[in-house]
């Protein structure tokens, strides 16, 4: 219950050597606002997006700019991503945005770019190098060719398990612009991407996966200290690959796994595949979160507002080389899952 | 008068039935649907702590206007509220932010006042006494040279605590008035009747309905708990339930920051949460400074709840059928009102019928014990 709302001073010390360097932003992702028929939406993703704009707008100190990791929409209708852009232009930040498959798929992200510009770019913010990538292309046959609708290849793509769907990449072209992007950037800075879908491979079923991974972790090799942040999976995920730190966010909609809590008659939810180890179905928000992250010594510091639950930090360990859980790392340390309730 | 009956009460109802008046037998007296109380091993009951507790209770020498006492705002008539005031008035009839909470099974509360913002009866005892707008004392010397002085108070002192003189501080003066408040205890309801003790026909048909809506649809047991044994009707918890919080939506930034820049002692939230309206509405946020508390209060006990009256802690709705509007809605008192951005994730539009209102009321009706059974005819008798 004990959320930490603050970010603990002792969090930004030890930073840049010029402490003026430090800094923190804020990540909030996978909202899925869904809609059902004319000016109604789903009210529990809705809330979720909304409580997380009003609680970042408390954060203190204040973040430099706040990421939004894709899956806005669920079907990437006009209406969703309108509303998902209404609600997220209540946050008093600077705001990126991240292209995930929900937004995508209805329209090749045409409505999209009109909200939100460019799918790949990047920006520089007080000595680190952030890149935002399209992660969730896939082969052209597959989204050109193969669909009689554009909404029958959205519900392709956004289905789980569907022999019928296909792998993401991020693929040549931006490859091609990302290896340009970092022509130019010093091998000591701290490069930061942001993608949809985890830039390794987990679980192609689910499109835990991005085909091309090792061919972009290649292209991110000479550098330092690189982190990759990614959505999609709807919980804490965080991973070591030579010299790339992973790190997932959670979502502001739903869990994955999905909990067996959540099967009831008409939730307006994808159909449950995997049950999860815990989540409190009174809470709709029980199991999602958002996150704000303080960059220090040009790595990810990753801070977990769980709502109705106990935060967690995930941090870079630089005596293991890897980030870790800052508290239930060691395995005697962990709450014990919840099996009954 | 006032003191006569409570006396009485206690002596029929809630001292006997809770027998704490004897060593022996507490758990076979407790009454039905509630678990044997808590007692703190450094505070144990002893009838005459009691007696002294009860006496400080009824005391208003511990005020500036030598008018308030605890009974002021837990008046024993009133199932120890100030029903039917709003939010409570102390001295000079200043009024705080927050309606009145039932002392009544206070004493299973994990935490006390409607923020929990004190950890047990005894230092909660402490605050009221130097709340500008509650007994209105400085500080608590003024109790402490009438309690030392006052030849009654001498001799119940030594006798409970041994202790004369300067040797009385406010710790055995709220260790007493705890003691007698863990004997205000009330279980014996038509319900515990019905579901603890197989009295099939202790509920009406009516009320039989609501009980099963209490627990489905209208999701009631989730905070207000039942379980196999005893039930409190509280999770300890505290929720965003869109009470209050609505008042102050723009402020919250404002507020919210302030609380988060300074480091308030417990004796200056205590203050400003109770003196400042748009403060109060923050809710355990001013004492946790937890996204999760923004605008949540403790989830009240139901018991005796139909002769409360008004709702919420800032008493905000009047009736309880405007209490089940205000779930039915999803946490908005007015249909279409905006829904509060920090609301509980338990909080949603409910699926029942408005018909379906006057079942639930007829269920909490069925919460009232026998003692309090007079106050529900008088509420009754005023509708």
């Amino acid at each position: 219950m004990a959320a930490v709302s603050t970010l603990p001073v002792s969090m930004v010390e030890l930073a840049f050597a010029d402490p003026a360097q430090n800094f923190t932003f804020a990540y909030i992702s996978d909202s899925h606002i869904q809609h059902i028929n004319g000016n109604r939406f789903v009210n529990n993703w809705d809330r979720g997006l909304i409580r997380s704009v009003a609680e970042t707008n408390l954060l203190q100190p204040k973040p430099d700019f706040v990421m939004f990791g894709g899956d806005l929409a669920q079907l990437g209708t006009k209406p969703e991503l309108d509303h998902g852009a209404e609600m997220l232009a209540k946050l008093n930040y600077k705001t990126h945005v991240v292209m995930g498959e929900h937004d995508y798929y209805l329209d090749l992200g045409e409505y999209w770019s009109e909200l939100f510009g460019p799918q790949w770019y990047s920006f520089d913010h007080k000595g680190v190098h952030f890149v935002v990538l399209n992660s969730i292309l896939t082969f052209d046959e597959w989204t050109f060719d193969r669909w009689p609708t554009a909404e029958q290849r959205m519900l392709e793509m956004a289905g789980l398990d569907n022999p019928n769907g296909s792998p993401f990449m991020v693929g040549e072209t931006q490859r091609a612009w990302l290896a340009k992007d970092l022509a130019g950037v010093a091998q000591n800075t701290p490069v930061v991407v942001f993608s949809h879908s985890p830039i390794q491979k987990i679980y192609k079923g689910w499109n835990f996966w991005t085909d091309d991974a090792e061919e972009v972790q290649g292209i991110l090799k000479p550098f330092d200290d690189v982190t990759v942040v990614y959505g999609h999976v709807h919980q804490i995920q965080y991973n070591q690959i030579g010299n790339i730190s992973f790190h997932a966010v959670m979502a502001t909609a739903w869990p994955w796994p999905y909990p067996r809590s959540y099967a009831q008659a008409e939730s307006h939810m994808p159909k449950i595949t995997v049950p999860m180890n815990r989540s409190d179905p009174f809470f709709e928000r029980d199991a999602t979160g958002w996150q704000f992250i303080n960059m220090k010594t040009g790595r990810v510091d990753m801070e977990y507002n769980l709502n109705n639950n106990t935060n967690r930090t995930v941090a870079y360990n630089p005596e293991t080389g890897r980030p870790e859980d800052t508290k239930y790392q060691a395995e005697d340390d962990r709450i014990a899952p919840q099996i009954h309730y | 008068m006032r003191k006569t009956v409570f006396v009485v009460l206690l002596g029929a109802g809630l001292l006997a039935a809770a027998g704490v008046l004897s060593d022996a037998g507490q758990e076979q007296s407790t009454p039905l649907g509630l678990p044997p109380v808590p007692i703190p091993e450094n505070n144990p009951q002893t009838p005459e702590k009691i007696a002294l507790g009860e006496k400080l209770y009824m005391e208003t020498r511990f005020s500036t206007t030598g008018e308030v006492g605890c009974f002021t705002c837990h008046d024993p008539e009133k199932a120890f509220t100030d029903s039917p005031l709003k939010t409570s008035e102390g001295i000079n009839k200043l009024t705080g932010t927050r309606n009145s909470p039932t002392v009544i099974n206070s004493a299973y509360m994990t935490k006390q006042f409607w923020d929990g913002r004190s950890p047990d009866l005894e230092d909660q005892a402490l605050h009221p006494f130097i709340n500008p707008v509650e007994h209105g004392l400085k500080n608590h010397d003024p109790i402490l040279k009438i309690v030392r002085k006052d030849p009654e108070y001498k001799k119940a002192f030594q006798e409970v605590f041994g202790k004369t003189g300067k040797e009385i501080t406010m710790r055995e003066v709220t260790l007493a008035i705890a003691s007698f408040e863990r004997t205000i205890v009330s279980g014996d309801s038509p319900f515990d009747r019905y579901y603890f003790g197989g009295e099939e026909d202790a509920l009406t048909e009516q009320q039989k309905r609501g009980f099963d809506l209490y627990l489905n649809e209208g999701r009631c047991v989730s905070c207000h708990v039942i379980e196999q044994t005893q039930a409190l009707f509280t999770d300890n918890r505290f929720h965003n339930i869109g009470v209050g919080i609505n008042n102050i939506q723009n402020d919250v930034p404002k507020l919210a920051g302030e609380f988060l820049e300074a480091d308030r002692t417990l004796s200056e939230v205590d203050v400003e949460v109770l003196t400042d309206p748009k403060t109060s509405e923050l809710g355990r946020f001013a004492i946790s400074h937890g996204f999760d508390d923004l605008g949540a209060f403790k989830t009240p006990t139901l018991r005796n709840v139909a002769v409360t009256a008004p709702y919420m802690h800032d008493g905000s709705i009047e009736t309880l059928e405007d209490v089940m509007l205000h779930y039915m809605n999803g946490g908005v008192t007015e249909a279409g009102d905006p829904v509060n951005d920090f609301l509980s994730g338990g909080i949603r539009p409910l699926d029942i019928e408005v018909e379906q209102i006057e079942d639930l009321v007829a269920f909490m009706e069925a919460l009232t014990s026998p003692e309090f059974e007079p106050a529900a005819d008088a509420a009754d008798g005023e509708k």
